[in-house]
């Protein structure tokens, strides 16, 4: 029994099909590249500054509260990055660098780390952080008075504040192609609809977030805005407009499908989607902001737990 | 190892890997010097009659461990009683080892020979327990269960693995006549074989209805046999026979077949051998051959970190020793590298939703392992579904987390099942 040799023992299954946390983090980080670049190429180096200071605090929060609660070190799992990095694409590329630390203090510390870290999150962190900078310091995340001093030879005023003051007659301006193109004002990486679609794509056909959410999202923003728009073509936008303004796109690819605020069933994950995007429109159309995704999405996530308890019978069952 | 073959679009699946064109021919492993015969009886158990170090056994001898014949094995070599030893298997499963030093000239045994002239549930359930494939004939003795339906499992329920497979194409004579065999024994007409889907042919007459099981994991598993074949589905925490259904592998039934046409118990085991490299081959065994014997005859080396496994790479059980013996249902020898080991985490669940669609039970796996993680079991049987279970590993396979979800599931099951016993016990 000396020269006995020491395998591995461990219960099956012994094989896994080698998907990781950070390899999926990173793909998203990847997929929102596209409209981020487009988004520094549009401001240029102030929306580098934004970018770069929100990842690099949120990563510096993260590390913070992994030693103050003496847990493993997390950051390499990609995801303070991504919500950094989400954070950094909604805000205006003007925002200042306190507002910055600020909103990714409250998006990690706050938002992710007070409920116990990743997965244990109930509402999405990047919307925790920019729902309390919205609230509090309202002028900068006002896109016409953040991008004042901007002229990028396209209208610069923020297409939705325009709808919501002037009505319908102010967007006439915009064309579905411009919007699409990014030639409006915004976000950092939240005006680009097509480099968002691109990372939409990408992120369904690899697995990454769950195309039910997104799907229904934007299906919930396009009945309930045609719906309005039906009803009162003067004061309500059409539905193509309120897909591409604002961050309809963004949210729906990339802030409506977190992980842990998310449903995982399928119906829930319709019925989350669509709830989202309805609320959405109900905001723009006949509520007080602007733009309604930030608020309709973390009112989606307070009803999560009780959506995913709609599930599928299991298999053999007996009640 | 495999990689996850699906988009994130498509439903996620994992193929058997089917037995293809010629098939192989088994090696044939020489009768090693020692074997094991592992009895399902606890060594310091009140009523067992231990075997005596220093007895000889003839091949096919009978040693009954309990006086009333409940537990007993056959030996599958003549030989000399070398040593009996307490055995631990998985899950705390005790039982005792009886090791045989194996003589060069056989000295078969008769006693079944008389009992083989006329076919009976008796004298089957009296000596043919331990069977290549390891027949359930325990199940037609118990008085609960009315057993109505067969049901024949020619498909290999693990991934990679093709013992059963190459039964069905090979000795499809002999299950024919075990077929017969099991019909006229227990008077059960009812009876189907389940064969892979991409096993074509040759089943004319074999006297059973023949029904083909889906290719993706884990539909030869033997709830997912049901439910795909039969139609019917087992309530969570039971079995098949609670369904008045009895599943036998086609080894089994071959095995019956050859018992009963010659008068003699088989002992010569099926396994498939899995080696690091992922080549994979046929071998046939004595029961009771040390994995040790096997390795060598195939030439595979294992090393210190390796993984030994018997069964598939989904649902078999790893071994600390190579002298752990092939038992009557140990349908195949894996062996993998310690370099391709994934290792598992303890990150938290982030609610990707991976486990939930790729769940042939529909558990809702991603609340179930918060409270797995949390010791709360009874919890995780009364809200979300532990029982419905049927243990195919897959929510492990994919969990991007890596949490050792299928060994939470075995460990909850395990747990309740002592609490269990020690209410039944302390009444």
């Amino acid at each position: 029994m000396f020269n006995q040799k020491k395998f591995i023992v461990s219960h099956a299954p012994f094989w896994h099909d080698e998907s990781k946390v950070s390899v999926r983090y990173y793909n998203i980080l990847i997929a929102t590249l596209p409209a981020v670049i487009f988004g520094i190429i549009q401001y240029g180096m102030p929306a580098v500054a934004v970018v770069s200071l929100s990842v690099s605090s949120a990563i510096f929060w993260e590390l913070l509260m992994n030693r103050l609660t003496k847990r493993p070190i997390t950051i390499t799992d990609g995801n303070a990055a991504l919500i950094g990095m989400l954070f950094a694409m909604l805000l205006p590329a003007t925002s200042p660098w306190w507002l910055v630390v600020t909103g990714t203090f409250v998006a990690i510390v706050i938002g992710k780390h007070i409920y116990g870290g990743i997965g244990a999150n109930p509402f999405n962190p990047v919307m925790v952080g920019i729902a309390i900078l919205t609230l509090s310091w309202k002028g900068f995340l006002n896109f016409d008075q953040a991008l004042l001093n901007y002229d990028l030879g396209y209208s610069m005023v923020y297409p939705l504040a325009a709808l919501k003051n002037f009505g319908t007659v102010a967007i006439g301006a915009f064309s579905p192609g411009d919007l699409l193109l990014g030639r409006q004002s915004g976000g950092i990486g939240a005006t680009f609809g097509l480099g968002l679609i691109i990372g939409g794509i990408y992120l369904m056909l690899r697995g990454f977030i769950r195309w039910e959410i997104s799907v229904s999202f934007l299906a919930g923003v396009f009945i309930t805005a045609l719906i309005f728009h039906l009803f009162d073509g003067a004061r309500f936008g059409g539905p193509v407009f309120h897909i591409l303004t604002g961050y309809t796109l963004i949210g729906a690819i990339f802030l409506a499908t977190e992980d842990s605020s998310s449903p995982a069933n399928l119906i829930p994950m319709f019925i989350y989607g669509a709830g989202g995007g309805i609320l959405t429109m109900l905001i723009r159309n006949i509520g007080i902001f602007h733009d309604g995704v930030v608020f309709a999405i973390l009112i989606m996530n307070i009803l999560n737990p009780l959506l995913d308890k709609i599930r599928p019978k299991a298999i053999g069952k007996v009640v | 190892m495999l990689k996850k073959l699906f988009g994130g679009l498509a439903t996620p699946r994992i193929d058997y890997i089917p037995l293809e064109g010629r098939l192989p021919v088994p090696v044939n492993i020489l009768l090693p010097p020692k074997v094991t015969l592992v009895l399902d009886i606890a060594m310091d158990a009140k009523d067992a009659i231990l075997p005596k170090i220093g007895d000889t056994v003839k091949t096919g001898q009978k040693l009954t461990l309990v006086e009333d014949g409940r537990v007993y094995a056959i030996s599958p070599a003549t030989g000399t009683i070398s040593a009996v030893t307490p055995f631990r298997g998985e899950m705390g499963q005790v039982g005792t080892a009886v090791l045989i030093d194996t003589a060069k000239k056989e000295d078969p045994d008769d006693q079944f020979a008389a009992a083989a002239q006329e076919p009976a549930l008796a004298s089957a359930a009296a000596f043919l327990a331990g069977l290549p494939g390891n027949p359930p004939f325990k199940v037609f003795g118990d008085p609960e269960k009315s057993i109505h339906t067969i049901v024949i499992n020619g498909a290999d329920g693990d991934l990679l693995v093709a013992t059963q497979q190459f039964v069905v194409q090979s000795r499809i004579d002999a299950i024919a006549k075990g077929i017969a065999v099991l019909k006229r024994i227990t008077g059960i007409e009812n009876v189907t074989l389940a064969v892979p889907v991409n096993v074509m042919g040759g089943y004319g007459s074999i006297g059973a209805e023949v029904k083909f099981v889906d290719t993706a994991y884990p539909s030869a598993l033997p709830h997912m046999i049901l439910k795909d074949v039969l139609g019917k589905v087992i309530p969570a925490g039971k079995g098949a026979e609670d369904l008045g259904v009895c599943i036998f592998n086609a080894e089994a039934v071959a095995s019956i077949g050859r018992a009963y046409e010659d008068g003699k118990i088989p002992f010569q085991k099926l396994l498939t051998v899995i080696k690091k490299d992922g080549s994979k081959g046929l071998v046939s065994a004595r029961i009771g051959t040390p994995v040790k014997d096997i390795l060598k005859a195939v030439g595979e080396t294992v090393a210190d970190r390796d993984r030994v496994i018997l069964g598939g790479p989904m649902t078999g059980v790893s071994i600390y020793t190579l002298d752990y013996p092939v038992r009557p249902d140990t349908d195949a020898l894996m062996i993998q590298d310690k370099d391709s080991i994934p290792f598992v985490s303890d990150y938290p669940c982030i609610n990707c939703g991976e486990c939930l669609r790729v769940c042939p039970a529909k558990i809702p796996i991603n609340m179930l392992v918060r409270f797995l993680e949390a010791g709360q079991y009874q919890e995780a049987v009364d809200l979300y579904d532990l029982y419905a279970c049927f243990e195919c590993g897959l929510c492990s396979y994919v969990c991007v987390s890596r949490i050792p979800i299928f060994q939470y599931i075995r460990l909850a099951k395990y747990e309740l099942n002592r609490i269990e016993t020690a209410e039944v016990t302390n009444v």
